[in-house]
């Protein structure tokens, strides 16, 4: 029995949109079988990408401008070169599938309903830093889309795209679907590598376990998020030029915006990187929020991003008319949506997932529900993080059942303060910028518990 | 010191049930990690928990013993990793995610009302890693909460074994369990 999920159609884009990754959604009728893909021009980037030298290839990666989508936004053409064509190792490349940051939903349709443009982008991948051996590690909770990318791997493999001598040019590589048990942390790229080698997941400290070093089974390896791997087919296709000139300098291409929270269409939309600003994502793409309710805070990038709250303003560098620098007032729906210009209000872009809130949530309780989740899911190796996330979710469950006491929001603060920093992997960051910055934007909301001032 | 045997306890060992075909569908599992055995031992987990409904101690033996290794290096991953458990859950698992879009859509009432319409307690604690789901006692149904389930933008969302349910309103809730029984 063939795997087949659920029919889906993408909405019509938004003028905004510019659809590459979620171009072949976009056809009516689309289905994720070999045939509708070789049909839509399908695998023609990998025969173009094998007339190419390996090196040609990276050197488009770089030249393209592309940053990871998995939430770091490390340059994927630099990654790549860290990797050494012929030092006589085996490499290896793990496409992370581990889809799980709250507000993050944008591989699960890649993975289920177009796996096909996943597969091309991961040979190019492989061809270029000699790499034949590459697994998709995909979280379990999408059963369906394990199935779907096995399915499309043997398609792929009975029409000479993946196995032995890819299209006739002499190079092998073997892909391998592994499904990972329920485990957030295994989204952290050492994290992940530990899972599949068959053990608990906890993260390796860099350095000296940097991936491209000392990967999977201590040998060079690329760990690369499902989505970036296939924006390399759209480089190949394009251009690194014509890629790179629809994003900002320095973040190529086109980024993902996963909208979700209280907006009238809740959602996902492929735009060119920095094409908006958060108010238009907000209220135009978005057609704003729900009949009579104000924006109070936005999580622009997956829960682990630091919180916006409406009306902020924020002072920030930019050229201008004689060429020098100059400090500009900005609002927080004016911040436009690439990774610089987050990085520069303190959040990030991360991994594109966008939480809007608006003012009938309570800013202690969205701390509490994402303080459950961090609690729940560290791995428990870094005692700062395994005490403290458990810790800070205690103290905000008992502020909403009434049991606050004065002190709580400093005890919040420092426990978080004393994480961050401290840990193996960047989940000590993830779990206390969230309390950290809910503090600093909603100090009001904690306080009036705490002081109980508030039934 | 004579230990009293439990009455309800089982002598039925998993690992006694393995026959050729499972293990043949077994080793092509292993073929595909050429380089380390070890690392076939989360996918034989999950072969085994969907074959067999749970893991239990002689599985543990088992898989260990098939990849080389001792039972503590399987033991650990069933205890950390929430997917496995060691007791059976319901036939039917409904998986409610809790995470913040969807508790913000209203996954808890969604959670409660799946609860109510199988014939659970919603205040029932789950026990932790390693133990089934709060399970009805015709073992049909399990209900519990998991974090993101990664579909954040049709939240409210729950995944009832295989198949993703979006948009959940608690209203519909009693119908889809009515068709799932």
């Amino acid at each position: 029995m063939t795997a087949t999920a659920k029919p889906f159609v993408m909405p019509a884009p938004h003028p905004k949109e510019r659809r590459i990754i979620f171009g072949n959604l976009s056809i009516p009728g689309y289905d994720p079988s070999i045939d509708t893909y070789l049909k839509h021009g399908g695998y023609e980037s990998l025969k173009k990408a094998l007339t190419m030298k390996p090196s040609e290839i990276v050197d488009a990666v770089k030249a393209s401008n592309l940053r990871g989508r998995g939430g770091a936004g490390f340059p994927c053409g630099a990654k790549w070169s860290f990797i050494k064509y012929d030092d006589g190792k085996p490499h290896y490349i793990v496409v992370n599938g581990d889809e799980s940051e709250p507000g993050t939903f944008k591989d699960r349709y890649i993975l289920h309903y177009d796996p096909h443009q996943l597969i091309e982008g991961l040979v190019i991948a492989a061809y270029a830093t000699n790499t034949h051996l590459c697994y998709i590690y995909i979280r379990c909770e999408f059963p369906e889309a394990a199935k779907i990318v096995w399915n499309a791997i043997k398609e792929a493999r009975a029409r000479g795209f993946v196995g032995k001598n890819v299209c006739g040019s002499g190079f092998d590589v073997d892909i391998y679907v592994h499904q990972g048990a329920g485990a957030y942390i295994c989204g952290e790229e050492t994290s992940l590598l530990e899972s599949l080698e068959g053990k608990r997941p906890y993260p390796r400290i860099k350095p000296p376990y940097f991936p491209a070093v000392l990967g999977l089974y201590m040998k060079p390896t690329i760990v690369n998020n499902v989505e970036t791997i296939c924006h390399v087919k759209h480089i190949i296709r394009l251009g690194p030029e014509e890629y790179a000139k629809m994003g900002t300098p320095g973040d190529g291409g086109t980024r993902t915006m996963c909208v979700s929270g209280d907006v009238m269409k809740p959602g996902f939309y492929e735009l060119p990187a920095g094409a908006v600003t958060l108010g238009e994502l907000i209220y135009d793409v978005c057609g704003g929020l729900k009949p009579g309710r104000k924006l109070k805070a936005v999580i622009p990038g997956g829960s682990s991003a630091k919180v916006l709250r409406a009306g902020e303003k924020f002072k920030i560098k930019v050229k201008g008319p004689d060429g020098q620098m100059v400090d500009k007032e900005i609002d927080v729906l004016d911040v436009v949506m690439d990774a610089s210009s987050l990085a520069a209000v303190g959040t990030m872009v991360g991994s594109g997932g966008v939480m809007v809130m608006d003012d009938s949530r309570e800013m202690v309780w969205a701390l509490n529900n994402l303080n459950q989740f961090y609690a729940h899911e560290s791995c428990g190796q870094c005692t700062p993080c395994r005490e403290g996330s458990l810790w800070m979710s205690k103290i905000t469950t008992r502020m909403l059942k009434g049991g606050a006491v004065e002190n709580d929001p400093k005890m919040l603060k420092s426990v978080a303060d004393n994480i961050a920093g401290r840990t193996v992997c960047a989940f000590g960051e993830a779990c206390s910028w969230p309390t950290q910055s809910f503090l600093t934007k909603f100090p009001e909301e904690f306080e009036a518990l705490a002081t109980g001032q508030k039934s | 010191m004579t230990v009293t045997a439990d009455p309800t306890a089982t002598t039925e060992r998993q690992a006694d049930k393995v026959t050729p075909e499972i293990e043949a569908e077994i080793d092509e599992i292993i073929s595909h990690y050429p380089v380390s055995k070890r690392s076939a031992s989360l996918p034989l987990l999950h072969y085994w928990q969907n074959h067999f409904g749970y893991v239990d101690d002689s599985g543990i033996e088992w898989i260990a013993a098939k990849l080389e290794l001792q039972p503590i290096n399987i033991l650990e991953l069933v205890t950390f990793y929430p997917w496995f458990r060691r007791q059976a859950a319901g036939k039917t698992i409904i998986r409610v995610c809790r995470t913040l879009a969807c508790a913000m859509a209203g996954s808890y009432e969604v959670r409660e009302k799946f609860c109510k319409a199988v014939g659970l307690d919603p205040h029932e604690e789950h026990h932790g890693f390693g133990c089934a789901p709060p399970t009805t006692k015709d073992g049909k149904f399990s209900v519990e909460f998991v974090e993101c389930l990664a579909s954040c933008g049709s939240a409210p969302v729950a995944l009832i074994n295989d198949t993703l349910y979006e948009n959940i309103t608690p209203e519909s809730v009693p119908g889809i369990v009515e068709k799932l029984k």
